[in-house]
């Protein structure tokens, strides 16, 4: 397996609260071949910005179904969508309220408080 | 202060909380169903691929005494046997249950099939159909939830407190991720199945939102853990290359079915070396199997990501097809040819054997309060068979389920604003952090993993735990306080990891200061100053908070009555 640690992967992502213009952030992630958008994320908000707003739970597995983002425009799972060592943008699903950043409300009415 | 009331609380809505709504929904109370993530998609029951172990002797003879017997032998002499039999001696039960509610084990000539798994004497194991079993039994329990009237349910909601007044459960604080509020629910009883502690570990391969808060909201609320040395790592998970979209656990069952060789980083195999024999065959227990692999890494064997290769390249491709079905196509994707590449697996943290102590109704020491599921210690001692967590699931959660509805229907001590007001003014006042804020919770939460990998995990010693030791203590008492958090709530991630970091230190503080009081190896507890499994600490370790302090203290075993014949 020869690993390609020197490329970087970069993310335009999507930031804010429903009340404000959303506006972009960009970020760059040490990129390995296979990797996921979701490791990205998740190595942003260890290494570089905490506060930015991603839902997840199972990570690895593609079995909670909670991960959904626009990736490039398309509606993906960001824990199978695979990083590429060139931009990305990542934005908050459209037809879901905006709660914050990449975060929209997925929760059904009926379990909700 | 907003409040919520209700019979039952059930905290946590994998496959044992579920499981505990509906048996409280069906014994006549109301309850409230959280998660932190979504009900039914979160913890560990939906990353289950397969197995689960049930003596219903569908595919072969086969008993619960002898299922019994395969998990105390796993247990190497410290299961609590009367929950061992309970988890063995209600599993039928609670299968043919789920089958009336819609799982479709997977069949074969009109009977459900059975398969063979590490340390079970007989075929025993049962399944859904490809690597399904865990999403497809949440399916089944989510279905169930929803069509109960007297069930609500919440999701991203995180319990934070359990509120206990005179000695007695009354409810929990919560907090409300969506919004950021604290939020007070009154109960009657309160049953925790919040799952395990795998994120304590850097390498892991459950669902990422299992800190071990469950235990120290109970050992926070007056309960007692038991056996918190006893973490499993589970010997073959996904190291390399990297495989998204799958279980990382998930070359179990097709080591076993085709033969996978497991080889070292110069390809030879290796097992044999340290006292099990696994040549052709899968039958190493999950801790032997793990301690080599990591041995082999020590000695300068291992593969470039510090573990083994799995290596399938000597079975043909028809036969690998046909065993791996569908997957082998999602292995392609992830440009994973098992034709032409071994991959690398090694031991990572995959389930908790220790646990809140309970008795065989999931009673904990403090009225009201009930465990169930992986939060649950002392059915599995110092090692878990394969097959028994999800089957532990169903049967702890049901019986949790009940209990908590006989201690609700009961009534419960009267409920005032200012018991929650107390915890909540508490918990914000901790929540308004001091002017050095500069760590994020999260950076500690990544340095915490790596030192629980590093110092508390397969391979343990006095000195490294004693290190690891002081470094929690510090993070609890200085480092925690001086978090940031922002002061935006809404959805707000570092307020999320604050709270869950704050339970993660107390768990990981048990787990350490558990595995320096035990001078001796015993299944998943390796110390390789103490390498021999010692007879004199044949016993558990009983955790709790006296005057403040985490103290430990021993216990024995609890014995099944032999002249008793074994049922539920």
């Amino acid at each position: 397996m020869v690993e390609r640690k020197d490329k970087t992967a970069r993310l335009r992502i999507s930031r804010g609260m429903p009340e404000g213009k959303p506006y972009y952030d960009n970020f760059d992630v040490p990129y390995e071949d296979g990797m996921s958008v979701l490791d990205a994320l998740r190595w942003i908000r260890a290494n570089l910005d905490s506060t930015l707003a991603i839902r997840y739970s199972c990570i690895n597995a593609n079995a909670c179904k909670t991960c959904m983002a626009l990736v490039n425009g398309e509606v993906e799972y960001t824990c199978i969508a695979k990083l590429t060592p060139n931009l990305i943008t990542v934005e908050p699903l459209p037809k879901r309220p905006l709660i914050r950043d990449l975060v929209t409300d997925i929760v059904p009415e009926d379990e909700k408080l | 202060m907003p409040h919520l009331s209700t019979d039952v609380l059930v905290i946590g809505a994998g496959g044992a909380g579920m499981y505990a709504a509906i048996a409280a929904a069906q014994h006549g109370t109301s309850v409230l169903l959280l998660d932190k993530a979504q009900v039914g998609r979160g913890g560990a029951t939906i990353m289950a691929q397969m197995t689960v172990a049930v003596a219903l002797a569908e595919q072969e003879p086969d008993s619960v005494e002898l299922h019994l017997e395969d998990t105390l032998k796993a247990g190497r002499g410290l299961c609590n046997e009367e929950l061992a039999a309970l988890v063995c001696a209600e599993a039928p039960k609670r299968i043919r249950e789920m089958e009336q509610w819609g799982t479709r084990w997977a069949r074969e000539n009109d009977h459900i099939k059975q398969e063979m798994a590490p340390g079970h004497s007989v075929k025993r194991c049962c399944y859904v159909d490809f690597l399904n079993t865990g999403p497809a039994v949440a399916a089944t329990l989510r279905r169930k939830v929803s069509e109960m009237s007297a069930i609500r349910r919440i999701s991203n909601l995180a319990a934070v407190e359990i509120i206990v007044r005179d000695g007695r459960a009354i409810g929990a604080v919560v907090l409300d991720l969506v919004d950021g509020e604290l939020i007070a629910i009154h109960a009657k009883a309160v049953v925790l199945a919040a799952g395990g502690l795998t994120k304590l570990f850097e390498r892991n391969s459950a669902s990422a939102n299992m800190g071990g808060e469950a235990y120290a909201l109970a050992l926070w609320a007056g309960a007692e853990l038991i056996d918190m040395e006893f973490v499993q790592f589970f010997p073959i998970g996904h190291l390399a290359p990297r495989l998204v979209g799958m279980d990382p656990i998930m070359w179990d069952p097709f080591r076993y079915k085709l033969g996978g060789k497991l080889l070292n980083g110069q390809f030879e195999e290796f097992i044999d070396r340290y006292g099990s024999t696994d040549f052709g065959q899968y039958n190493a227990t999950r801790d032997v199997a793990a301690y080599a692999i990591l041995k082999e890494v020590e000695a300068g064997r291992g593969t470039p990501h510090g573990g083994a290769y799995l290596d399938f390249r000597h079975i043909p491709e028809a036969q690998l097809r046909a065993a791996f079905g569908p997957v082998i196509d999602r292995l392609l994707v992830n440009g994973i040819d098992l034709t032409k590449t071994p991959v690398e697996v090694g031991p990572m943290a995959h389930y908790h054997m220790g646990g809140i102590r309970v008795d065989v109704n999931m009673r904990t020491r403090i009225e009201g309060l009930f465990a169930a599921g992986e939060a649950v210690g002392g059915s599995n001692g110092a090692n878990r068979l394969s097959g028994n967590a999800i089957t532990e699931a169903f049967v702890f959660g049901e019986r949790a389920g009940i209990s908590a509805a006989d201690a609700a229907r009961r009534g419960s001590a009267e409920w005032d604003e200012k018991f929650a007001d107390e915890t909540m003014e508490r918990l914000k006042s901790l929540g308004e952090m001091s002017a050095k804020n500069v760590i994020a919770p999260i950076a500690l939460q990544v340095e915490l993993q790596k030192l629980m990998w590093e110092q508390a995990g397969p391979f343990r010693t006095g000195d490294k735990l004693t290190s690891a030791l002081s470094r929690i203590e510090e993070m609890r008492k200085k480092d925690l306080p001086e978090c940031r958090v922002g002061s935006e709530h809404r959805f707000n991630p570092d307020l999320h990891d604050w709270f869950e970091l704050r339970a993660m230190l107390t768990t990981a503080e048990t787990i350490v200061r558990s595995a320096l009081a035990r001078p001796e190896s015993r299944g998943a507890h390796q110390r390789e100053d103490f390498p021999i499994a010692d007879y004199r600490f044949l016993k558990n370790q009983v955790m709790e908070i006296k005057d403040g302090e985490m103290a430990a203290r021993w216990s024995v075993p609890g014995r099944l009555d032999r002249s008793q014949a074994i049922h539920g």
